[in-house]
């Protein structure tokens, strides 16, 4: 496990740069860190709905909604989703939220 | 000029890209460089890990993987230090992986890796060996796919000016090509990806395959380019319908992933049956074209059957009884001098054509069938694809076919449940389910055989009085 330092905070994440910890270990600052890494200058309102939508997912269900989900609940289309987050809603957005990386054939 | 051809033209000067790609314009490496090794230099090559296992795959006469990789291993090796962006002896690590792996009986790479390029969702596949300290060439290793031109028809110009960029950015090594069709680029560092991204499409005007949920890289056999039985333009169609569905190929937005592929006739030269959940296979409406003279020359000897594909052994003078009239699965073949066929009993099976291809000629109206669900056997078990659209026409740009691909799609990325294929959702939700919801009649064609079972749904509305009955109505007439 590799450790990231960010404005004086030390973060454990994985190769793929996935908070190791999880949601458990989350914390705003970590946002602060991925945009960078994530190609976002600035987060929105619409960003943090994204994030806090796919938070309360994993924290009810256990695991990450599926796109077409996570499009219906936030009514932002994939097309917006990839305005938002460059890397997609798996790579982008889960990894800014502190969810598990997506896994099976990616 | 082929119509493909013009229109991808005029596609790329559209967005600008090249039409042709120069390997003058972009080539890294010198003539010299490119041939830096002599064959001493790879008997006097002393890798840096002990490979026992993996040298014995040397012998033999298939052509050996690890001989290329060896290859490779000195020829980077003896290539200036800045000019490579991954480790000089990844493939050496590489090979010691693999021994390892050979002494282990395990692999050596860790589960998954997320890793990708800005705007897309997939194309490329993470990975990260798990002894990283005793292999630090191979770190990482993840691979890129690249979208390979219809049925993989390739100028030198092309294939040269990739390997450069690929030498350059990235490991050297290449799988030519993944099952699903694309060129694979194997093992690179994650920091080389969108580098390597820029150079496809800046330099190549070349674009990455899919990976994920998503549209996965369509791929088509080798179609009217060099095959008298293709029925459709296969790579056309492949090709439009590629860049038809970009969105949905590189973003993923489905269950789970989604294959299309293109097979000119019945013989399946792309497995389209078998490996894609839609599959295209080329077929006709009206009659074999017979040329008499011809199956003369076939029963006198003078053409070989099956076009000489039988010629490593003596399986005695051709008899069209026995290889022809008698294997016809219908029965609906006759030969008295003159070959006569049944066409309206013919299920266009391809074997006569495949035996007497110099004789028999597929039909002139032609156009495809569409199957769909195939599958490998995760989760429900194996599946091989339904008819379901017995013949239509193929006619650029494909409207017809898009329209449908729509109604399916619109019905799988609402119902289907995650990583549930488009074949295992079809099994759950019925048939006459998927029929309804694409607007397909049910048709004889679309089954072997009758179901045996007599649990038969019916709909409300095709029942007089419908599901409403007052027991009372029913106990005047059968008291208790």
């Amino acid at each position: 496990m590799a450790e990231v330092e960010h404005k004086g905070k030390k973060f454990e994440v994985d190769e793929d740069g996935f908070l190791a910890g999880g949601l458990d270990v989350w914390e705003p600052d970590w946002i602060d860190y991925v945009k960078t890494i994530e190609g976002i200058e600035e987060l929105n309102d619409e960003h943090w709905k994204c994030i806090h939508f796919l938070q309360d997912y994993y924290r009810t269900h256990g695991i990450a909604p599926m796109v077409r989900i996570f499009s219906k609940v936030t009514g932002y289309k994939l097309k917006h989703i990839y305005e938002l987050f460059p890397s997609g809603p798996g790579k982008g957005a889960c990894k800014m939220a502190g969810l598990p990386k997506p896994t099976g054939c990616v | 000029m082929p119509r493909i051809r013009e229109v991808a033209k005029e596609k790329a000067r559209e967005k600008g890209v090249k039409e042709e790609v120069k390997y003058e314009d972009i080539r890294i490496y010198t003539d010299e460089e490119l041939k830096n090794y002599t064959e001493d230099d790879i008997k006097a090559f002393k890798c840096k890990h002990d490979l026992p296992d993996v040298l014995e795959l040397e012998k033999g006469p298939w052509s050996s993987f690890v001989s290329d990789a060896i290859r490779e291993a000195v020829h980077r090796s003896k290539l200036p230090d800045d000019k490579m962006m991954m480790a000089k002896d990844c493939v050496e690590d590489l090979l010691g992986t693999l021994q390892l792996s050979y002494i282990d009986k395990e692999t050596h790479w860790k589960h998954g890796g997320i890793v990708g390029v800005f705007g897309y969702g997939g194309g490329v596949i993470g990975r990260y060996n798990d002894q990283q300290e005793t292999f630090p060439g191979v770190w990482s290793f993840h691979t890129l796919r690249i979208n390979q031109p219809a049925s993989k028809f390739y100028t030198t110009e092309w294939l040269r000016s990739i390997c450069d960029i690929w030498e350059y950015r990235g490991s050297g090594c290449m799988n030519l090509h993944g099952s699903t069709g694309d060129i694979v680029c194997l093992g690179t560092i994650t920091d080389q990806l969108e580098p390597m991204f820029f150079d496809l499409t800046y330099d190549m005007g070349q674009d990455l395959g899919g990976s994920g949920s998503n549209l996965r890289t369509p791929s088509c056999c080798i179609g009217k380019a060099r095959c008298e039985f293709a029925m459709f333009d296969t790579q056309e169609m492949c090709y439009e319908l590629t860049m038809h569905y970009q969105d949905e190929l590189h973003r993923p937005a489905f269950p789970y992933k989604f294959k299309f592929k293109f097979d000119g006739c019945p013989n399946g030269c792309v497995a389209a049956i078998a490996r894609s959940c839609m599959a295209y296979i080329g077929t006709w409406k009206d009659d074999i074209r017979i040329d008499q003279e011809a199956v003369k020359a076939y029963v006198a000897g003078e053409l070989a059957p099956n076009a000489g594909a039988m010629a490593g052994r003596d399986w005695g003078k051709f008899d069209i009884q026995k290889e022809v009239i008698e294997r016809c699965p219908t029965a609906c073949m006759e030969y008295d001098g003159g070959l006569k066929i049944d066409n309206k009993e013919c299920t266009r099976c391809m074997h006569c054509i495949n035996v007497m291809p110099r004789a028999l000629r597929v039909g002139a109206d032609t156009g495809f069938s569409i199957l769909f669900g195939a599958k490998a056997p995760i989760l429900e078990g194996a599946q091989m694809s339904t008819l379901t659209i017995p013949f239509m026409k193929s006619e650029y740009p494909y409207d017809n076919v898009k329209a449908l691909v729509d109604k399916v799609w619109d019905w799988w990325m609402e119902e289907g449940k995650n990583r549930e294929r488009l074949g295992e959702l079809i099994q759950r939700w019925s048939l006459p389910k998927f029929l309804e919801m694409i607007g397909v009649p049910p048709m004889p064609q679309m089954v072997r055989e009758p179901r045996s079972n007599p649990y038969v749904f019916w709909k409300r509305e095709d029942v007089p009085g419908a599901w409403h009955r007052d027991i009372n109505e029913f106990r005047k007439k059968h008291p208790r």
